[in-house]
């Protein structure tokens, strides 16, 4: 079992390889996020329950959450990978952490705008400097952080080093996310989905809003496997494969 | 259906602005998410065409 996981740790190490099998996966999961998105938007916007407080904007949470979520991990897998290319000096480790940022900025971003367009009419304020809203801010930072690093070098190595330290000290600031509506006073709610525990809202609510989180992750899959590949094309295009497949495409 | 007619739907109880502005968005950044990997790769074989076109004419 631990033989395998090393032989597949090996393989990934291959620009190649990691570009023939993601090309394999780019269609399903693309067929999964284009039907979960649609399914989960539709079920949300037009027959889920509206809240019984807050009315029809609490049909937001249907982009919200996920994108905040989405936001949190994709941080998370973008150290790792900054990490991994760090420690093992794998090229390919380096190309997914670069491909990581552009889309987890998008998520940051439209958790903090579909966040303040809820809160107008729910809190009256459009941004509060809680704990929870100023560490997503503070991510978002860094994600810029992380994207200007990329660009900042001329070598792609130390461009990729940058970048992975950058988001293995930022990402001390994700469990200061998640744990922020428990550790301060903070406006924004607690979790809506805890591991241990039931959902504190109804199925009729959570239910889309399940089908949401897993077509967004589908659809940083996609992205992901895009962005890494659009890299190998252009690292490896010295490589005979690349210009073989690249000369029968042209 | 949660709403009696289209024209509910899209008034969302009074918070239509604010539920479009969110679903709006968000739909414009996902789409350009994907939009600007795929003309990237396109950008890519092109260049790669015209390098072989140019070593092809040299040798």
């Amino acid at each position: 079992m631990w033989k395998t996981f090393v032989a597949w740790f090996h393989r990934m190490g291959s620009p190649k390889w990691f570009y023939e099998i993601t090309g394999r996966w780019i269609p399903w999961f693309a067929a999964a996020a284009v039907l979960l998105i649609t399914i989960g938007t539709i079920w949300g916007l037009a027959f889920a329950p509206a809240d019984y407080q807050q009315g029809n904007s609490f049909r937001i949470i249907y982009i919200h959450v996920p994108a905040a979520i989405l936001a949190q991990s994709i941080f998370f897998a973008m150290a790792i990978a900054g990490g991994i290319g760090l420690i093992w000096k794998m090229k390919v480790a380096d190309m997914v952490a670069k491909s990581c940022a552009p889309v987890g900025a998008t998520m940051t971003f439209i958790a903090l705008f579909t966040g303040a367009v809820w809160g107008k009419p729910t809190w009256g304020a459009w941004w509060v400097w809680d704990a929870r809203l100023t560490s997503m801010l503070i991510l978002l930072f860094l994600y810029f952080g992380v994207i200007a690093l990329q660009s900042a070098f001329d070598s792609k190595q130390s461009a990729a080093r940058a970048s992975a330290i950058l988001s293995l000290v930022g990402v001390v600031n994700i469990p200061i996310i998640k744990y922020s509506v428990e550790w301060w006073n903070t406006l924004h709610q607690p979790a809506t989905f805890k591991l241990t525990e039931k959902p504190a809202m109804p199925a009729e609510m959570w239910m889309p809003l399940l089908v949401m989180v897993i077509g967004f992750y589908c659809f940083f899959a996609v992205i992901l496997m895009m962005r890494t590949r659009n890299e190998i094309l252009e690292r490896e295009k010295r490589t005979q494969w690349v210009q073989g497949l690249l000369s029968n495409r042209g | 259906m949660y709403f009696e007619s289209f024209s509910e739907f899209l008034n969302m109880g009074g918070h239509g602005l604010y539920v479009w502005m969110a679903y709006g968005l968000s739909a414009v950044l996902l789409v350009v998410n994907v939009v600007l990997p795929v003309m990237h790769k396109r950008q890519l074989v092109k260049e790669q065409a015209r390098k072989l076109r140019r070593e092809q004419k040299t040798s």
